[in-house]
């Protein structure tokens, strides 16, 4: 024989042609750039400026504490010290005020103070962020004087720095893009290789069922990281998307985006195999994408969702794709730090590629 | 007859598509360097055998052996030194002729001069073009570029010829011919018995799965004369064919 077969080269092939036949296809290009970056213009322009908290301090605390000083020096609270208690519970309600904090000393010393906060479900995107700087200041404040804590968790490092509406728009606009590449792309691409006889003319070569399955996901991958990038960057340059640790951060971030379009690429596989027909893929990828595009906290925090939707929204893959990339590039957390998350996407990654690899068609 | 070697041995092929029986038994071989012709109506299993001999489908029992190589052990040496055409194919989306040509370099692990290809099927003013945008013919000659990619021993067309106009058709005879005149072994399903006259070396009949009949066209002819059977009307000295042929010239069409 004449040289030895490369599979290698047979793969790569393939991924050339494939990411050639994305980057002309209309529809990969508007669901993957388009359409999130139109959302975050949209977002990036009407919370353009940074997000300040409102916060109502109780009629009766005590305003010589520590926990007040330094919430005032974060510079990210505006705080209210002399409105009623009814008018301060009316505009909790409403979300004017986004939490009511009252500071008690503590009678028999230790810890010193009592920090109380209320918030409001009206408001609980903000409400969530004033957790973390709460957390951040009585860690800092514990560790200055050795006593114990008044609150328990020790936050993330959120201090001092603007949380705008672009930092949790990007992320949730990023993990959309990605399961819709993933998803759609994934099952349209197959599904007309499959019935167009393109696959059965590649079987009459000798290339390998998974140098397809490979060469195809390369492409998507390098295609849906690329838009990621993209995303990230006009994000951080016109809208001063928060990314901690520059590169690095953006790195993680890719790396997690490669996570969650492997795993949305096996639904794809799924669909690809159950679709009777071209016009069933849209309405079967939908299934799929849209209860997740809403619940996933895409537009608004998990949180805000009533408590009977809640464990919805925490077993969706694109919730902890959304949850590690907001903590990746706003808070700076290393990939470590969210291995919960990828955890679970990657419970779900084994799950879902063990159902294509049932449900999968060839010919 | 001179003793030629074998290239393509099929022994007993039964294929069942559930209690369908399409091909019931064949038996034949294919020389080296000929051009093998399966003739047989629609349904007769000539698509069917062919995509059993190029790997492509199961067969439900029987022995085939393409240039030494079992399709149950070895069905990847045998992709390598095949070329394929299929009755039915697409190819990627979005790419054009070259890109397409590029890829299936790829596949195939060889390296080649994709305008090279394209100047054999006489398509270089199509290179920039995708393979929907092409007339049929034109998609017909590009297949047909796309099985001379590995530089095959063996090259398999499902009626490469189907939809052509007729100097169109000429012009692939030629092309076909060349191909065979290299040292590459053809094997070609068609419904125009003048084109397997012409061009096949010698042609099986196939029939609701069986062969009826195998031998040269030459000889097929000649048994059918001895047995006494006379054509109903003496045929002028040219057919319509060969006004359309004398009007419209010999050359590739391009468009
Ligand atoms: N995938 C399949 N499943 C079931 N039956 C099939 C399948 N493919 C072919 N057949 C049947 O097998 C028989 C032979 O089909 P085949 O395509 O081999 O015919 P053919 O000789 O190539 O016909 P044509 O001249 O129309 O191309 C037909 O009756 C066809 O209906
Ligand atoms: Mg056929």
């Amino acid at each position: 024989m004449k040289t030895p077969y490369s599979h290698t080269k047979a793969t790569l092939a393939l991924a050339k042609a494939s990411f050639r036949s994305i980057m002309r296809s209309p529809s990969a290009v508007v669901f993957t750039l388009a359409f999130p970056l139109i959302f975050i213009l949209v977002f990036g322009f009407l919370g353009g400026g940074g997000t300040k908290l409102d916060i109502a301090l109780a009629p009766g605390s005590d305003m010589e504490n520590p926990v007040i000083v330094a919430l005032e020096k974060t510079g990210l609270v505006r705080i209210t010290k002399d409105d009623n208690l009814d008018n301060i519970n009316k505009d909790l309600e409403k979300g004017n005020y986004d939490a009511l904090i009252s500071v008690e000393k503590n009678p028999n010393g230790v810890p010193a103070y009592f920090t109380n906060v209320k918030y409001t479900s009206a408001s609980l995107d903000k409400g969530n962020i004033l957790k973390s700087i709460l957390n951040e200041i009585s860690f800092n404040l514990n560790t200055q004087n050795l006593k114990p804590t008044v609150t328990e968790i020790r936050a993330t490092t959120v201090s001092g720095r603007l949380y705008r509406t672009i930092d949790f728009i990007l992320p949730g606009q990023l993990g959309f893009s990605l399961l819709s590449t993933g998803v759609f792309g994934t099952a349209f691409v197959f599904f007309s290789l499959r019935q167009n006889l393109v696959i059965k003319r590649f079987f009459a070569t000798p290339v390998k069922r998974s140098s397809i399955v490979i060469g195809e996901g390369i492409a998507r991958i390098g295609f849906a990281l690329l838009g990621a990038l993209f995303i990230i960057l006009i994000g951080h340059f016109f809208f001063k998307f928060t990314l901690i640790h520059g590169a690095t951060t953006v790195l993680n971030m890719l790396v997690l985006a490669t996570m969650g379009v492997i795993v949305f690429m096996g639904f794809g596989f799924v669909v690809s195999g159950i679709a009777k027909s071209e016009s069933t893929i849209p309405p079967i990828s939908n299934i799929i994408t849209l209860p997740q595009f809403l619940l996933s906290g895409t537009f608004f925090s998990i949180d805000a969702f009533p408590s009977w939707l809640q464990p919805i929204s925490r077993a969706l893959p694109l919730t902890y794709l959304n949850d590690a990339m907001r903590k990746v590039a706003f808070e700076g957390a290393g990939l470590w730090d969210v291995k919960h998350q990828m955890l679970i996407m990657l419970l779900w990654g084994i799950g879902i590629y063990a159902v294509a690899v049932k449900t999968f068609k060839w010919e | 007859m001179e003793k030629r070697n074998v290239i393509i041995s099929v022994k007993d092929l039964v294929k069942n598509y559930d209690d369908f029986k399409a091909v019931q038994g064949l038996n034949f071989e294919v020389y080296e360097n000929e051009i093998f012709g399966l003739l047989g109506p629609n349904g007769a299993g000539k698509t069917t055998t062919l995509e059993i001999i190029e790997t492509l489908r199961q067969k439900t029992s029987g022995e085939v052996i393409v240039d030494g190589f079992s399709i149950d052990k070895d069905p990847n040496a045998i992709k390598r030194i095949i070329g394929v055409q299929l009755q039915a194919a697409g190819y990627y989306p979005n790419l054009n002729l070259i890109e397409l040509l590029e890829l299936f370099s790829g596949l195939y692990g060889v390296s080649v001069n994709p305008m090279e290809m394209l100047a054999k099927v006489n398509l270089q003013d199509k290179a920039k073009a995708k393979y929907k945008a092409l007339s049929g013919g034109q998609k017909q000659r590009f297949s047909i570029a796309t099985t001379l990619i590995n530089s095959p021993k063996i090259i398999f067309l499902d009626e490469p010829t189907t939809g052509l106009d007729p100097q169109a058709r000429r012009n692939l005879w030629d092309l076909i011919t060349d191909i065979r005149s290299q040292g590459t072994t053809v094997v070609i399903t068609t419904h125009y018995m003048d084109e397997a006259e012409q061009l096949c070396d010698r042609v099986a009949f196939v029939e609701r799965g069986q062969i009826i009949a195998l031998d040269t066209p030459d000889q097929l002819i000649d048994n059918l004369i001895a047995s006494g059977f006379e054509r109903k009307k003496e045929v002028k000295k040219a057919n319509l064919e060969d006004v359309f042929i004398n009007l419209t010239g010999q050359e590739w069409r391009e468009d």
